[in-house]
């Protein structure tokens, strides 16, 4: 294997775990971006989503388990992130410690009642038959590279994803609500849109994203309880990058948090690179404080 | 059509209204005097739903709206133009006067989703910029686009805040002219704060504020515009 292969691997390597940071990323671009929450909560609709996705590989079997599971583990985390919206986070609007800190105590709870249900031990997904090969590379300049099917579909499902959420943003009357709530709540308010409603759906879509990643994360890693807090930090580092309230940036910083990583071990180790992740982070924040996707424009710049 | 009673209405622990009686008819003009800082801007935010009300009544078309949120307001009839316009700096101008046809959810009216032609027509420039974003237009551009909004959403009443409030003389004269044919033609009731003389040649109603009390009433056309100067002074 050469060392082009080597980081033509580690490049779709990156990709690939770029697509998941992206997937778990959205909601909280989301909710961040729209509510000003911050739900430490996250991650571990991200491990229900998992779960879910474990629960009905049990009982489904043939080529739909698997869209199967993606459905309920979205519908499973949406209607959770809904319940979680109705019954604490609207409640505590406008103080964001406070949501900080409950957020953090749901997390604890939802890692506590996973482990008391599955046991502390993970549990593995089979990803199905029809994705169980991979596509290799065997002559010329990439040889030796390996690319796996189930990577490739994560790919995908992250692409469809971030096309359709930018899809209802961009181009649907609702979109354009969410968006003049995310600019200027009061106004969009005083022009008659009802904005916990807004708030109840960006909220229950961004949960129900996270659970969607959950189950495909699902088809390449055991689900632990804790799977949940192992993604968030990467998916803060999202967001803090690319911007809150900015698909386009979450893309791209997926996509950078993600190459940098996985770029970042070909030289050294896991718990290095994460260091030397952090690092750049904190450096590049100095020099774009509102992300790779900064506005501008006259109103933003009186506020 | 509005009338409010004894609306009281707090920063925190620090009181701005104190038991302010304001009634608004179903048509003509009615204006809202008073130097700067004695209450004006809240009293209007507190009508709008935006601020809340600590004490009193607020009156819509004889229904209680005390306790009803602000995008409810905005669907009952209630039409708000803030100081510092409020536009979505991201959103085309087009897409800013979409968004108030969420104002129309569960109202008895036939809902076309179209921008109606008035509000092209009193404000021309908004048809020309259409696919403007909003944070881009001048300030005057921006007035008129806030007005058009509040348009859309067909309001029995509509609040201003300091409409001409920093905007170039030549769009001051356009813009004090569509308040007229917003009074006259679409039959809106006006409540407005804005400076004496233009509140004199267009109200049929004023009250007058100071640290946040209503202090004077009365019709321009009874009183002399110097009988207030003495209230609006330092």
């Amino acid at each position: 294997m050469g060392d082009t292969a080597v980081v033509a691997g580690q490049i779709f390597n990156g990709i690939s775990v770029g697509s998941i940071l992206l997937l778990a990323a959205l909601g909280l671009v989301l909710s961040f971006g729209v509510m000003k929450v911050i739900n430490m909560a996250h991650g571990e609709m991200l491990m229900v989503g998992g779960y879910l996705s474990y629960l009905t590989f049990h009982h489904a079997h043939g080529p739909l388990a698997l869209p199967a599971a993606m459905l309920v583990s979205f519908v499973g985390a949406t209607l959770l992130g809904a319940i979680l919206d109705l019954t604490i986070i609207r409640h505590l609007y406008g103080r964001p410690l406070d949501t900080l800190i409950v957020t953090w105590g749901i997390s604890l709870i939802f890692q506590q009642g996973a482990r008391s249900l599955f046991g502390a031990i993970g549990v593995d997904v089979t990803a199905p038959q029809w994705l169980q090969n991979s596509i290799s590379i065997n002559h010329g300049l990439l040889a030796g590279v390996d690319l796996p099917y189930v990577r490739l579909f994560i790919i995908g499902v992250a692409l469809v994803v971030l096309a359709v959420v930018a899809l209802c943003i961009g181009r649907t009357r609702w979109g354009t609500m969410l968006r003049a709530v995310h600019q200027d709540r009061e106004m969009a308010a005083a022009l008659g849109v009802n904005t916990h409603l807004i708030d109840l759906a960006v909220f229950a879509l961004g949960t129900g994203i996270a659970g969607l990643a959950g189950s495909v994360l699902a088809l390449i890693a055991p689900v632990t309880p804790t799977v949940g807090q192992s993604y968030i930090v990467y998916a803060f580092l999202v967001v803090i990058v690319g911007g809150p309230g900015s698909l386009i940036g979450a893309a791209l910083a997926a996509l950078c948090v993600g190459l940098f990583s996985a770029t970042a071990q070909i030289f050294t180790s896991v718990s290095l690179s994460d260091v030397f992740l952090l690092v750049a982070v904190i450096l590049f924040i100095q020099f774009r404080p509102k992300g790779i996707v900064a506005t501008h424009s006259r109103l933003l710049e009186d506020a | 059509m509005l009338a409010l009673e004894g609306v009281t209405a707090a920063y925190g622990m620090s009181p701005v209204l104190y038991d302010i009686d304001l009634r608004v008819g179903p048509a003509g003009t009615t204006s809202l005097l008073g130097r700067n800082g004695v209450g004006k801007t809240t009293l209007l935010r507190t009508i709008a739903g935006l601020h809340p009300v600590l004490a009193g009544k607020i009156l819509f078309d004889g229904e209680d709206i005390t306790k009803i949120k602000a995008f409810e307001r905005a669907r009952r009839g209630i039409g708000y133009v803030p100081q510092g316009r409020g536009v979505f700096p991201h959103l085309t101008v087009e897409d800013n006067l979409r968004v108030a046809f969420a104002a129309f959810s569960s109202r008895d009216i036939k809902i076309e989703y179209t921008v109606p032609s008035y509000v092209y027509e009193l404000f021309p420039v908004l048809h020309k910029i259409r696919n403007r974003k909003g944070g881009l237009l001048s300030g005057g551009e921006q007035q008129q686009l806030s007005i058009g909004r509040a348009l859309v959403t067909r309001p029995k009443l509509l609040i201003f805040d300091e409409p001409t409030e920093g905007i170039q003389p030549s769009i001051v004269q356009q813009i004090e002219e569509a308040i007229r044919r917003i009074q006259t033609e679409l039959k809106v009731s006006i409540l407005l704060v804005e400076h004496l003389d233009f509140v004199w040649s267009i109200a049929d109603h004023f009250y007058v504020m100071r640290k946040g009390r209503i202090v004077d009433e009365g019709n321009p056309q009874a009183r002399e515009a110097e009988s207030v100067v003495p209230l609006l002074s330092v």
